[in-house]
């Protein structure tokens, strides 16, 4: 059995998304070190409930790192202190007795906050909807190798294609800016031939929409990198602007 | 879209962030290793000044295109500045860097208060040098020289009033500083901002912008410090 820590939480508490929120503090007095964060909050929310309390609303699915639906901003960092990691794979081993954890949702004009740590990332789906496909007929799965792609390519697509459209990259960013997340699939299509055909209004049309979404600029700071559960490279963004300035040629 | 629509787009505003941002820094150094003439005396440095006035219609050109790039250079910046409060109008209660591979530092954080003031700094520089004493629309006979029989502007003894005052000296020493601040994040920027990256090179870019920064910070620095240490 393992030692059980007392972990003290502030949470950020909004009972709608024009509900003026603020932070609560509760205490998880017999949290343990084999937790995951989103267990942790678990436990939190079924103690609210013995004490008749609204639960602590967090988005949250596979809680495997591979669905993109967790994600809260732990001490100040996007999916907390453990670098390539959703907030789901995070563990309690990294805290100790006695600790005191900060808790908020991604904040952003593009994010709006649904209730508690609950955002709204539909945004997210219009800027894919804007082109972030490829609308060839492609008919049958074809034999493997009938489209050589090189190696390099491949192997850099599949490392944009890792994107699971979390929103750490906004939440982490100090302008709030898609960036990441619009590059990741423009560089993922851009490097396959399938996305050839559709390159230029691709970039032209996320792009745009990611401005209308009311997103911040990119100044370069590179945070998103750092906080991306996948650790998607910010080469992408380079990507993305080679493509808009190609795209401009005719 | 027109042009107009693209320059203001995200990308566009990036792009010429960028693209002014190193012109900007091109400028820069030339305009530091002309300072370092004074080190060949006042006449050097008084010549090299009337070389570049006798320059006429192209110094024209070339002037007006740094007030280009450095209005293009500020707009945007500010653009991006205030579009950044737009788009997280709540902010976080505690807000950390996650650490490498972050670029985030003072330097990234701080390019519209370094700008600003350095923004500040240059119209005061040329009330004080270009538009001082001696030169255009403000002629003063106390402030020609004549090098080899030809009549010029005594730039190198503005030059040398001005940093004989230690106030004048050490405030020009910090606002260099302060460059060196911008151009830290500002050098690396603006070639990611162009698209000219591999993530293998970054880091050794990062480290030349920097240093670049750097060099051209202490080369503005050395001049005034030696003229007010009564070195040169």
């Amino acid at each position: 059995m393992a030692n059980s820590m007392n972990i003290t939480l502030k949470v950020w508490r909004q009972a709608g998304p024009d509900a003026q929120g603020g932070f609560e503090t509760y205490v998880v007095p017999d949290a343990n070190e084999h937790m995951s964060f989103l267990e942790l909050l678990d436990v939190l929310n079924e103690q609210l409930i013995k004490e008749g309390k609204d639960p602590v609303e967090f988005d949250h699915d596979c809680r495997e790192g591979i669905c993109g639906s967790c994600g809260v901003v732990i001490d100040g960092m996007a999916h907390g202190p453990q670098q390539r990691t959703a907030c789901c794979q995070l563990h309690m081993r990294h805290y100790k007795d006695g600790d005191t954890i900060v808790i908020e949702p991604w904040r952003a004009e593009g994010f709006p906050i649904i209730k508690d740590l609950v955002v709204d990332r539909s945004a997210f789906d219009r800027i894919i909807a804007a082109g972030g496909y490829i609308s060839a007929n492609t008919g049958a799965a074809q034999d493997a190798n009938a489209l050589p792609i090189a190696k390099y390519n491949a192997d850099l697509a599949m490392d944009y294609a890792t994107c699971i459209g979390c929103g750490a990259c906004v939440a982490a960013c100090p302008n709030a800016s898609a960036s990441l997340f619009t590059a990741a699939k423009i560089a993922q299509l851009s490097l396959l031939p399938q996305g050839d055909p559709e390159r230029k209004t691709r970039v032209r049309n996320m792009v745009d929409q990611m401005d209308k979404e009311g997103f911040g600029d990119c100044s370069n700071h590179a945070e998103c990198e750092a906080v991306c559960p996948k650790g998607i490279s910010i080469s992408s963004i380079a990507i993305m602007r080679r493509e808009y300035v190609k795209a401009l040629a005719d | 879209m027109s042009l107009t629509s693209h320059l203001n787009s995200p990308i566009g505003k990036k792009l010429v962030t960028g693209v002014t941002g190193l012109g900007l820094t091109f400028f820069v150094l030339m305009h530091m290793i002309g300072n370092l003439s004074m080190f060949s005396g006042d006449d050097a440095y008084n010549l090299y000044a009337h070389f570049l006035m006798s320059l006429g219609p192209l110094l024209y050109a070339v002037e007006l295109g740094l007030v280009v790039f450095f209005l293009a250079h500020a707009i945007n910046g500010v653009k991006i500045w205030m579009g950044k409060r737009k788009a997280r109008p709540q902010g976080y209660k505690v807000y950390k860097s996650a650490g490498k591979p972050s670029m985030q530092s003072s330097s990234s954080r701080s390019m519209i208060i370094t700008g600003i003031i350095l923004l500040v700094f240059l119209v005061f520089h040329l009330i004080s040098f270009k538009f001082g004493p001696g030169g255009p629309g403000n002629g003063d006979p106390a402030y020609l020289t004549t090098i080899d029989g030809v009549e010029m502007r005594d730039l190198a003894k503005l030059v040398r009033e001005k940093f004989a005052t230690g106030w004048y000296t050490w405030g020009y020493t910090a606002i260099m500083l302060l460059l060196v601040v911008h151009l830290r994040h500002g050098v690396w920027s603006a070639l990611q901002s162009l698209g000219a990256m591999r993530p293998s090179l970054s880091p050794a870019i990062y480290t030349i912008g920097g240093l670049i920064g750097l060099g051209i910070g202490l080369g503005f620095i050395v001049m005034p410090l030696a003229l007010y240490f009564g070195m040169i």
